[in-house]
């Protein structure tokens, strides 16, 4: 009797998928659907929160104010952002703090992208271009995923995101037609981000074992090659643009395919770096987990007084 | 009490005289002022709010999904009640 | 001396130094929505002062814009209170810093709307929406943190009693102002002590702390007489200009 009950459930379930009503949250739902959202919803608020360090450590030596000011409002988007998609985890019945400590501890991950350090002023202009670009290209599609409050989280994102990325691409911009030392510090930062942004959509199909479910059940609209070629056609054309070299000799337009051919991943590196061994990860972990044990005083005391003050106003009322 | 989470606050903007309050997500508080001030740093930073509301999360009451049928079935079968039952005809505008 | 521009530079500079050190906070907050408040106090300050140092360059007449005076500037020509240079120490001191300023920049501010000036007049409009919301932030963070916890409490009065001795250059006063006072052009601050005074002590008892009974004044900074915390501030603030100088970012 219950099987046929769960049967019945998932058809209804992904009958509402395949036609384009959204889920929500106490809405039925298989528990890996859950359990899937919730890893990738949290992976991504992560990712938000821990972006907001390579950048956050270049505001207090941005050049000049108005950088200042325009890094200090990503930064905080990011901050924002990485609420958005807390708040979305929550609907599903991930505790926040919970999936915090699990990225303290290392059992949740995050972009790889960010445990790479940034080195000078351009890597601003390299994050912005290339980092948020492919999380552009990521995010778009997501705004059509099939759970509500995720959806809804990534159109606020889409909207502040385009800012993000049009502000490093200005830096890069201005840095390519500045001086010969600010057109070779971007030069130099396009060198370290390329391969690391390219990295950012994940292993190859053949070797991405959630993808086929994700994509049944809307969570995934594109495959990982499938961005991945999408971000290389549209981002070759920007660095043409402003006079920059893609640091990629097997880089080639491709007339039958409509796109280019490009190099070898160094997948080697890219594993290397999910686990643990990039250039920043235990720093940026420590970071993230030394703010939240010097916090816990601050926590703590909000709570009391908020405790005492609800005894107060009851005392008064009685 | 010690490593205690703060509650968990819905909040709602209403973005524009006229507008009504819009539910815009989630966040964590101490208290009330808390969850406005935050509110307005996390929701309004385009300035998108003229009026923040928030509740606690545990004090929303909400239906039961499998009951939407029974809840809604009513109107949903009274088709007259939906301006799309009327004929207007050709050439009115804004209605 | 232009006066104006000594005043202006005063003004810029505790929004730059503060809002600077505001910013250091980014990532390290004690809770993400903390994180984002303080980047905003961080982003409005930055704001403010690139309104006010870009209205000295043109009361200087000598080119310089913001940026310059912003990042080229030596050390003993920056104008700001000694209390914006304090270090951050912990999220409750930092609270403290800021309630003391946000308590004499709304005030400030309120009487500053009515210069003679029409452009510092509509600096201190803009300011002031943002002072006031400074102000509610600050003042509940040093209650919740004074009234919570023995843990916050004493972290609290510690904070109170290293930063106290700094407030009273807040209504410092000198021959600068005279002139901009007597055309009206800024308001004198030794009026604005009193309900300072009210203000915070307020506040205070709310958060149940005690105000240092020593009345010793640490001033210097408005006569360009620094910490030995401004130098490295500007050291980290001034480190690109100085590294690759007279270059468009």
């Amino acid at each position: 009797m219950k099987e046929h009950n769960i049967e019945v459930l998932e058809r209804d379930f992904q009958a509402k998928i395949d036609n384009d009503i959204k889920i929500e949250p106490k809405d039925w739902m298989p528990d890996e659907y859950r359990q899937t959202l919730i890893r990738q919803i949290s992976q991504h608020a992560h990712s938000e929160v821990v972006g907001m360090l390579p950048e956050g450590n270049w505001i207090t030596r941005a050049p000049n104010l108005r950088r200042k000011a325009v890094l200090l409002a990503k930064v905080q988007d990011e901050a924002g952002h990485g609420l958005y998609l807390y708040s979305a985890a929550e609907t599903l019945g991930a505790d926040r703090e919970q999936t915090i400590d699990d990225l303290h501890s290392g059992k949740a991950k995050y972009s790889s992208i960010f445990n790479y350090p940034t080195l000078s002023w351009a890597d601003m202009g390299a994050v912005g271009w290339l980092v948020d670009g492919a999380a552009i290209m990521n995010q778009v599609p997501l705004c059509r995923c099939s759970y509500g409050p995720y959806a809804r989280a990534m159109v606020r994102v889409c909207k502040e995101e385009s800012f993000h990325q049009r502000q490093g691409f200005e830096i890069m911009t201005t840095l390519a037609q500045g001086t010969a030392e600010q057109k070779a510090m971007a030069q130099d930062a396009l060198n370290r981000f390329w391969w690391p942004a390219l990295m950012m959509f994940g292993p190859p199909d053949e070797d991405s074992k959630h993808t086929k479910q994700s994509m049944d059940w809307k969570i995934k609209r594109h495959t990982n090659d499938e961005l991945r070629q999408m971000m290389v056609d549209i981002t070759v054309p920007q660095a043409e643009l402003i006079g920059l070299t893609i640091p990629d000799p097997d880089l080639k337009w491709n007339e039958e395919k409509g796109g280019y051919d490009f190099g070898e991943i160094n997948w080697d590196e890219f594993w290397q770096v999910v686990k643990g061994n990039g250039p920043c990860n235990k720093d940026r972990i420590e970071t993230r987990r030394k703010a939240k044990e010097n916090g816990a005083w601050v926590r703590e005391a909000a709570n009391a007084f908020a405790e005492k003050r609800k005894l107060r106003n009851t005392k008064k009322a009685s | 009490m010690a490593n205690k989470e703060w509650p968990l606050y819905e909040v709602f903007i209403r973005s524009k005289q006229g507008l009504s309050h819009k539910h815009v997500g989630s966040l964590r508080a101490a208290d009330e002022q808390m969850a406005i001030d935050n509110a307005r740093d996390v929701y309004t930073r385009r300035s998108e709010g003229i009026s923040i509301w928030v509740v606690e999360s545990n004090s929303v009451f909400a239906s039961d999904p499998n009951d939407a049928d029974s809840l809604y079935e009513p109107s949903n079968s009274k088709v007259y009640r939906h301006p799309t039952f009327y004929d207007v005809p050709d050439g009115i505008e804004h209605m | 001396m232009n006066a104006l521009f000594e005043y202006l530079l005063r003004l810029g500079d505790d929004s730059l130094i503060l809002g600077h050190r505001l910013s250091e906070w980014c990532g390290h907050g004690p809770i993400l929505e903390e994180d984002i408040a303080m980047t905003n106090l961080s982003l409005d300050l930055i704001g403010q002062a690139t309104s006010f140092l870009k209205y000295a360059g043109e009361v200087e007449g000598k080119s310089r814009n913001e940026d310059d005076l912003a990042f080229l500037r030596f050390e003993r020509e920056y104008k700001n209170l000694l209390l914006v240079e304090r270090p951050n120490q912990n999220f409750g001191a930092t609270m403290m810093r800021q309630f003391l300023f946000d308590a004499y920049r709304k005030l400030f501010f309120e009487r500053l709307v009515h210069s003679t000036d029409s452009q510092l007049s509509a600096i201190a409009a803009k300011s002031l929406k943002e002072t006031k919301y400074h102000l509610k932030h600050s003042s509940e963070w040093v209650i919740r943190l004074g009234d919570g916890t023995e843990e916050s409490h004493q972290k609290m009065q510690s904070a109170l009693d290293d930063l106290w001795k700094y407030s009273a250059e807040l209504f410092y006063q000198d021959d600068v102002d005279e002139d901009l006072i007597e055309n009206g052009i800024i308001p004198a601050v030794d009026a604005i002590k009193g309900e300072w005074d009210v203000l915070v002590r307020n506040v205070l008892e709310q958060a149940t702390l005690i105000i240092p009974s020593n009345n010793w004044e640490q001033v210097g900074g408005r006569k360009g007489i620094h910490s030995e915390h401004l130098g490295y501030i500007l050291a980290e603030l001034q480190y690109m200009q100085r590294a690759y100088p007279g270059m468009k970012w």
